[in-house]
Formats: structure tokens, C-alpha cells, sequence
């Protein structure tokens, strides 16, 4: 356990006036108080900390062992960086990274500019508000399976409805998911459907706190509306704006449902291959844990920065 | 609503700003009822189509032919009640799980403050911080072999429930909740010698209803769309989520059938997302950037 001092610690301070520690000190009980207090408040926590024990404590713990061990027929040894190396000669190694970047750019210039127009809009509308909202996080609601075979139809070369939309205004058919230039920008846009009702709804609630006096001070100066997002909107929810997407490179480099749904995981050529299915093919169709966890172990390594970044800037927002 | 925002309210009262307003209104209002609601209906309307219809270029907007006998049929291919019913009932225990040991937690970091207990709390948020996905292939192994118990918890509730009892998020949130309960309140109690329990449940619980409403149905939403944890821990097909199992199956049935399945499986959130909209919608501002 590496991390505990990088956690935001706000969390452990009150948030308001410090309490008093609980009772005044009486000579003679005090000692036996606080123990039963102990006892009753350790009591409350034990079955919240097995469960983090097991599932979660011990695993993070053993992710890191498994990455130097190879498991053979329950033989455990220890490798060193074999499975690092098994890892990196992978052909598909590099190309998993490439599309997980590809694809994280991708979400990030959909999924990162598009709810945020569509919470600028909505909050510019004086009607309709209400359903607006509703609609927009519909599809959050839908099991990813629905979501995503709806999708598969959407998509179909066949019959589906987007080549028809695409036909009937005279832009050539696409093979959305069949052609290895397009497979992942139709995953890409497949998530942003379903992921993105989340998110506008933040930047929708953001965008109710600013105060209406910025926009006044910024037309006395002249400014378009242009100007006004520019110089006022923007600053004013950069915070928000900055924790999101760091939350989001997190959320996109972990992407495995909607390929995995979508194309089968790999996709044409592979270009739908990305860095967690792989870590789930070593995992769960090669057996090879120790190959999964070293990649996994890099994927860890790498998205560290982006969570203390988010940590530090989510405290920052605290105070 | 006089909040100002972007656009100020004389340029809309004059009647050009006036005209612009509305088509942009009626424009936006179009837009996002297509995009958003547009692939929902689709696959409403072609669940009761036929096996031709459905696959018709260019489709139709309104079944012609009316199958309700689809859904049926994908009722009782899928088994779907048996889906249904197993989503419910690991939906509905990880709540009991995530409600009973979850708020416990948080109210004793909240208020019992225990020795080490922010160290505990540290260590919970830190798993906010790794990947969840990296934690995948351990927990799975955990799971095959539970240590020191030694039991394989595979085609089990067990490996739905408790793994989602490690909520740091929601411990988060509910602790964030009772910190900002006044503590005269609960001095006042145990001075009148209630229990801890008791102040618990006859205090903290009945001021707390809003955020245990949020943190149920995220813990609902969550069991009812995870994939790929059930998809590995509960291989048995008559175990299986709805997710998995209409994944696993999507293969075989008639593009119709499957897209009724697909909107039967669809239900169930829908709905508790329309009843519960509003809390749904003030947790996600409330808590949904913190963690």
C-alpha cells in the first residue's frame, strides 16, 4: 500500500468546527470508555474493512506479485521481468497502445466538447429544461449490452439506420464497424452516446453557479458571445472543467465493453485491440496472470500521475 | 428562473432576439429527441416487428407487420425471467450488502472516530486510485480461492456481493453526509443513554433518506450494468445477468426477438431512473466529482 498519503485527506478533517474529543476526561473510567468507545466504533467498521481486505487490499497487493511470478499448473515462481518481456515482444503490445490513445483522444474531442455544448445550450434555453436533462442521460440508464448491441444495428453495412441517413442525404455507405480506419472512431462515438449524460449534467450544474454579474461586466466591455465563453464561462468552470477530464483520460484508457461488444474485442486488424481487452485475452483466454499483470501493472504506472493530479485538484476545489 | 446566464435577457425580448430563440429552441428540442430518444424507439418499434421488417432498407417508422409474439418469444428462449430474476436478486443484495456495511463504516469514521480510522479511510480511498480494471485479474483469483476461508465463491451471489461492498465512493459520500450533522444532535442522544446503534438508526438514518436513496440506486444502477465482473465470475448460464446472458445468447435468436430482449432488459433501469429522476440527478451534482 503505497498511496494512503497521496488520498485526499479533507476527507478525514470535518468539515466544519473540530469536534471535541468525545466526553470530558474523568479520571479512573476514562481509560475503560474509550476502549468499549473503541470497541463499538471498530465494531461498526469491521465488516466494510474485511470486505476492502479481501477484494480490494489483498488484490492490489497481489497484482504487484503476480507481475514477477508465472503460474504453472499451480507451481508459483518467481520471474522477474519475464512477463514484462513477454509483454513488450507482443506484436499486438504497441498497437493496443495506439488504439487506447487513439481512442482516449477520440472520447476526449467527443466526449469532452460535446456534453459541455450541450450543457452550455441547455442552460441558455429558458423552456424545456427539464426534458432536455432527462433525454440526455437516458442512455446512461440502458445496460451497456442494449446500448451497445443497439449499436451493432445502428451500424450494420446491411440495413442499419446510420448508412441509411448517410444515403438518403448523398454521403457514400460506410462499413462502420468492418473497416479497420473507421472501427474505432464508431466505438468512440457509440460510448459518447452512452456515456456522456453524466458528465453534461456536472457542466450543467457548474454553469448554474456562475454568477450572472460576469455576463453583464463582460457586455459593458463589448464582448460577443464568443468572448463571453471565452473570458467568462470557461474560467469560471475550469476547475470542474480540468477534474473532468482527468477523470475522463482515466475512465477512456480503461476501455474494454464497447470494443469488446462491438468488434469482438480485436476488430478488423486488430485496430480495435486496446490495452485492457489484451490484458483480459492474457488473462482469461491465454491463463498467462503474470503477463496480465505486468500489463496491467503498466497501464497502473501510467494512469498513477493523471489520479494524483485528480487528488490534488479535487482537494484544491475543497478549500 | 432569473438567474442571467450567456445571453442577456434584453437581446432575447427584442424580437429578433425573440424569433432566433425559438427556432434555436425548436431546432435543439428536435436534435436531441432524434439523437437520444431516436435509437430507443427504434428498437421498441422493431421489437414488434417481423423477421423481414426488421431488416428492411429503408426501415419503417411504424411496424407494419405487429409482432408482440417476439417478446414473448425472447421471454421464454432467453429466460429472460430467469435473468431478470437473477440481476434482481444480486442487484438487490449487494444493496443490503453496500447499505448495512457501508453506512456502518462511514458513520463509525464519521462519528465514532475509531484509532487508525483515518488511516482506514486513506487506505479505502486509495483503491479510488488504481484502475479498476488492473484489479480485475487479482480479484478474480481471489475469488476462485478466497485466502484463509479457502472457498471458490465462482457461480456464487458471494462474488457479486461482496466485492461490491468495496465502495470507497459511496463511503465517501455518506461519510461527507454525516460529518455535516450537527453533533449536539447525537451528544444530546447518548446523553439520554441511547446506544450507538440506536442513535444510529433513529437519528442519523431518518435525517440521511436523500443520500441513502442516491446511494442505493447507484448501487442498483451498478449491479445492473456491470459486464464483464459477472460475465467472469458467474459462467453458469442458468447464473448469468441479464447483461451476460443476452450477450452470450445474441447469437442465436432472430434479430427481432433479440432486439425485444434487448428492450425488456432496458426496462427495468428506465423506469427506476423515471421515478427517481430528480434524486438521481441531484446526487450525480452532489457527489458525482468528488472521489
Amino acid at each position: 500500500m503505497s498511496a494512503p498519503s497521496l488520498t485526499p485527506s479533507k476527507a478525514g478533517r470535518p468539515r466544519h468546527s473540530q469536534p471535541p474529543p468525545a466526553g470530558p476526561p474523568s479520571p479512573g473510567g476514562s481509560f475503560g470508555r474509550s476502549l468499549k468507545r473503541n470497541l463499538t466504533a471498530h465494531g461498526f467498521l469491521i465488516g466494510a474493512v474485511l470486505c476492502f481486505a479481501f477484494f480490494s487490499w489483498y488484490p492490489m497487493v497481489r497484482e504487484f506479485f503476480l507481475a514477477f511470478q508465472k503460474t504453472d499448473q499451480g507451481e508459483v515462481s518467481w520471474v522477474g521481468l519475464d512477463n514484462l518481456r513477454t509483454v513488450f515482444n507482443d506484436p499486438a503490445f504497441w498497437q493496443a497502445w495506439r488504439n487506447t490513445l487513439l481512442f482516449t483522444v477520440l472520447a476526449l474531442v467527443f466526449g469532452f466538447a460535446v456534453p459541455f455544448v450541450v450543457a452550455l445550450v441547455i442552460n441558455e434555453l429558458r423552456h424545456g429544461k427539464g426534458y432536455l436533462r432527462l433525454l440526455v442521460y437516458l442512455p446512461v440508464m440502458l445496460p451497456p449490452v442494449a446500448a451497445v448491441l443497439l449499436f451493432k444495428y445502428l451500424y450494420d453495412p446491411g440495413y442499419g439506420l446510420l448508412n441509411e441517413l448517410f444515403g438518403s442525404v448523398g454521403l457514400p455507405e460506410q462499413q462502420w464497424l468492418q473497416d479497420p480506419d473507421l472501427s474505432m472512431l464508431s466505438v468512440v462515438i457509440a460510448s459518447t452516446w452512452m456515456n456522456m449524460g453524466g458528465a453534461a449534467l456536472i457542466y450543467l450544474a457548474a454553469l448554474q453557479g456562475i454568477p450572472g454579474e460576469l455576463y453583464e461586466a463582460a457586455e459593458l466591455d463589448g464582448a460577443g458571445l464568443l468572448r463571453k465563453i471565452w473570458h467568462v464561462t470557461i474560467p469560471q468552470t475550469r476547475l470542474i472543467l480540468s477534474l473532468m477530464l482527468l477523470m475522463q483520460i482515466i475512465a477512456t484508457m480503461q476501455v474494454f465493453v464497447e470494443p469488446f461488444l462491438l468488434t469482438g474485442g480485436a476488430g478488423p486488424e486488430g485496430s480495435t485491440t486496446t490495452v485492457v481487452y489484451l490484458i483480459y485475452q492474457y488473462a482469461f483466454n491465454f491463463n498467462d496472470y503474470g503477463a496480465a499483470a505486468a500489463l496491467g501493472l503498466l497501464l497502473l504506472v501510467l494512469l498513477a500521475g493523471f489520479s494524483a493530479a485528480y487528488v490534488k485538484l479535487s482537494r484544491a476545489e475543497d478549500e | 428562473m432569473s438567474t442571467r446566464t450567456l445571453i442577456s435577457p434584453a437581446q432575447l425580448a427584442r424580437p429578433r432576439g425573440k424569433a432566433l430563440y425559438w427556432v434555436t429552441f425548436g431546432g435543439v428540442v428536435t436534435l436531441f429527441t432524434v439523437v437520444f430518444l431516436g435509437p430507443m424507439y427504434w428498437m421498441v418499434s422493431s421489437g414488434f416487428k417481423d423477421t423481414q421488417e426488421v431488416v428492411r432498407t429503408p426501415p419503417t417508422l411504424v411496424p407494419e407487420s405487429f409482432e408482440p409474439d417476439n417478446y414473448s418469444q425472447a421471454w421464454n428462449v432467453m429466460d429472460l425471467a430467469g435473468l431478470l430474476g437473477n440481476t434482481l436478486y444480486y442487484a438487490f443484495g449487494a444493496l443490503a450488502f453496500q447499505l448495512v456495511l457501508d453506512v456502518a463504516a462511514a458513520y463509525s469514521l464519521s462519528k465514532l472516530r475509531p484509532v487508525f480510522g483515518k488511516a482506514v479511510l486513506g487506505m479505502m480511498l486509495a483503491t479510488l486510485m488504481i484502475p479498476a480494471t488492473v484489479l480485475v485479474v487479482p480479484q478474480y483469483l481471489t475469488v476462485l480461492d478466497v485466502p484463509v476461508f479457502e472457498r471458490n465463491l465462482l457461480n456464487t451471489p458471494w462474488a457479486i456481493w461482496l466485492p461490491s461492498v468495496t465502495n470507497a465512493f459511496n463511503i465517501f459520500l455518506l461519510k461527507r453526509f454525516f460529518d455535516s450533522i450537527p453533533r449536539e444532535l447525537l451528544d444530546a442522544a447518548s446523553m439520554d443513554g441511547a446506544s450507538a446503534v440506536r442513535t444510529l438508526w433513529s437519528i442519523v438514518l431518518p435525517i440521511s433518506r436523500p443520500i441513502l436513496g442516491v446511494v442505493s440506486i447507484f448501487a442498483i444502477v451498478g449491479v445492473w450494468k456491470d459486464f464483464l465482473w459477472p460475465m467472469l465470475t458467474l459462467p453458469d448460464p442458468a447464473k448469468q445477468t441479464l447483461n451476460v446472458g443476452i450477450y452470450s445468447l445474441s447469437n442465436g435468436v432472430p434479430v427481432n426477438v433479440l432486439i425485444a430482449a434487448l428492450t425488456m432488459a432496458s426496462l427495468p433501469t428506465l423506469i427506476i431512473f423515471l421515478i427517481f429522476q430528480r434524486h438521481i440527478m441531484s446526487g450525480l451534482t452532489a457527489g458525482g466529482l468528488k472521489g
